[in-house]
């Protein structure tokens, strides 16, 4: 493998129902910032859009920052399937061979971008929260080369207790897949045009190209929490789902959302659409409030990066206020509802 | 019908975590248990068990410790265990653990293969479709239902997304990924314990495993790297206050909202 051929900082454009995914706006953000650490010609951001009937979509990822967008358009790419798809996205990597290839670590990302990996013969490193250009070891070691400008990995394991820094540095593309909600977007550039290339390797569906019988969409008139500013999340302090309403009332006097903990969403009190956490969503809100959530690992780490933490618990020694701003010993069933009042009186008042 | 269910050894991360003093993790002074991903792919393989009589064995990876969960999977009610172990195969990443998992698969007969989705002390979710790769079968990761169809030999999954899910059906052989929603495992029987102690492990070493190259195994063939790895700096605690009221408790936050401006 000849790393130099290697060029270029790509990003998987996950679309869902011809809709570009939030994930692939805020990878391109990373990507731009990526690209300005690395050389000249060695730097361009492209966009891989992939899906049936989307090339109307490219000029948006333009607008977000792709320098070029390659699209590959086939009636066989219209709902995602593991097969197509990563014979797409292979065939993109084998014949442009980026340098690195960030993927969402969504419930598509996370299943497309270990068949990738395994198929091009590269490493892979999961879910992460940083991603950064530097030196491969990163202090030099005598009697070993120290690569400069890699991609430098940034994940948590061990379920949030640790956090390890990876790098990939003999094999290309560097691969990675990245939590939803922790890179920034920039902000658009009205009315940019994409320089599109297409392109498409040819789909023969063999056995491995599974039948779709039904696709099946959750019924939710909820605003997506990973774009709210504030939310008022419980957990099975909380007690019941008919007591949400405390919390409901409070986030609707305050502007805010209802979020839950994997409490919650397990006792089937509450959907998985609303889950904070690590295998729920990572939220970075202004004001987060933890009410009835005593704040295990896997849940901080899906809110730890809010501006602002209030937490609400009756247990003086829950976790919980370990990551709070401000940490309320008390029962939130009188609580809530008081603040609730005292917010409507404050706003009214103004 | 024979169904492999690939588990895992994991320390228990949700009992708190125990760190070395070089910062290192403590896996000794931690509970080990089975993956709970996988214990819903081998509850849902012992179901097909029940339904088709299906031949469920067990297939794990590990130090020659990791026999434990293998025993814990036969006393579940799994027919035969393997365990892979071998120094050469330590320090492996999802690469270099995949290809060594497909080198053990390639000795076994199947129709359906199952992992976890993920383990509880890596959580990549990256094994499962890197064996299906590697092997070129079809995968279906993220499974919150499986029925399979013993005559038409095919099995239909209940795929999940983020906001949908999708009903896919897949030719065998196949491998599934398993969510731990998939269902409730069952605990050991007694019976069960009595054949655990009993039950034979076959271990296979570097030399056992099939079509398998040197450079794609342990350490040395893993392609990814650790650069660093370190104690999670943990975010200082702010103020906690236990007000005597709900009204004070309700004045003091509205007043650090107002001081905020947020509201």
């Amino acid at each position: 493998m000849n790393l130099e051929e290697y060029k270029g900082v790509y990003v998987f454009a996950q679309q869902v129902d011809n809709q570009i995914s939030g994930i692939a706006y805020e990878l391109l953000g990373k990507a731009k910032e990526l690209a300005a650490d690395l050389d000249e010609g060695r730097n361009e951001v492209v966009a891989v859009l992939i899906g049936s009937d989307v090339k109307g979509l490219a000029d948006s990822l333009a607008e977000y920052g792709a320098d070029k967008v390659i699209v590959v358009d086939d009636p066989e790419l219209k709902e995602y399937r593991t097969e197509p798809y990563a014979h797409a996205l292979s065939s993109v990597i084998n014949e442009f061979k980026p340098e690195i290839m960030l993927v969402g670590a969504t419930a598509i990302g996370r299943d497309l971008g270990p068949t990738v990996s395994a198929r091009v013969a590269t490493g892979l490193t999961a879910d992460c929260t940083v991603l950064e250009i530097g030196d491969f070891p990163l202090v030099a070691i005598p009697g070993q080369e120290q690569k400069h400008k890699q991609l430098l990995m940034t994940r948590p394991a061990f379920g949030g207790n640790t956090i390890a820094t990876i790098a990939c540095p003999d094999n290309r593309p560097q691969m990675a897949t990245v939590r939803p909600g922790v890179m920034q977007k920039i902000e658009p550039i009205k009315g940019a045009k994409a320089n599109v290339v297409e392109f498409n390797p040819g789909f023969t569906a063999n056995d491995r190209y599974v039948t779709i019988k039904e696709v099946v969409k959750a019924v939710s008139n909820t605003v997506d929490i990973m774009d709210a500013k504030i939310l008022v999340s419980g957990g099975r302090g909380v007690g019941s789902p008919e007591n949400f309403k405390i919390l409901e009332d409070l986030a609707e006097a305050i502007g805010g959302t209802v979020s839950c903990s994997r409490a919650v969403v397990d006792s089937g009190w509450k959907p998985k659409d609303l889950q904070v956490g690590q295998t729920g969503k990572t939220v970075r809100p202004n004001v987060y409030f933890a009410i009835g959530i005593s704040g295990a690992i896997q849940h901080v780490a899906g809110m730890e990066e809010s501006d602002l933490i209030i937490a609400i618990n009756k247990d003086e020694d829950a976790p919980i206020f370990d990551v709070a701003d401000y940490g309320i010993v008390g029962d939130l069933n009188k609580i809530v509802p008081q603040l609730t009042a005292d917010i409507k009186a404050a706003i009214a008042n103004k | 019908m024979k169904v492999v269910v690939c588990i895992k050894q994991v320390p228990d991360t949700k009992g708190g975590v125990s760190f070395n003093p070089d910062g290192t993790l403590n896996r000794a002074a931690m509970l080990a248990i089975m993956n709970p991903d996988d214990k819903a792919g081998l509850e849902a393989a012992l179901r097909l068990k029940d339904q088709y009589g299906a031949e469920v064995t067990v297939l794990t990876m590990g130090l020659p410790k990791a026999a434990d969960v293998l025993r814990e999977a036969i006393a579940m009610g799994a027919d035969k265990g393997v365990l892979v172990t071998d120094r050469v195969l330590g320090g492996a990443d999802t690469w270099a653990t995949s290809t060594t998992i497909a080198g053990a698969l390639r000795n076994l007969e199947y129709d359906l293969i199952i992992t976890g989705r993920q383990a509880i002390d890596g959580d990549t979710a990256q094994v499962g479709p890197q064996i299906a790769e590697h092997l070129g079968l079809p995968v279906i990761s993220y499974a919150q239902k499986i029925e399979v169809n013993e005559s038409a030999k095919t099995v239909t999954v209940q795929r999940q997304y983020d906001d949908r899910y999708h009903v896919v059906e897949a030719k065998m052989p196949c491998l599934i990924t398993a969510l731990s929603e998939l269902n409730d495992p069952r605990y050991m029987t007694v019976g069960g314990i009595f054949d655990a102690c009993a039950a034979e492990i076959t271990t296979w070493g570097r030399a056992d495993l099939k079509d398998v190259e040197d450079c794609n195994l342990g350490l040395k063939g893993s392609p990814t790297k650790i650069a660093k790895a370190s104690d999670k700096v943990k975010k200082g605690a702010g103020t906690k206050v236990t007000p005597d009221s709900p009204e004070e408790a309700a004045q003091y936050i509205t007043d650090r909202l107002l001081e905020k401006h947020i509201i």
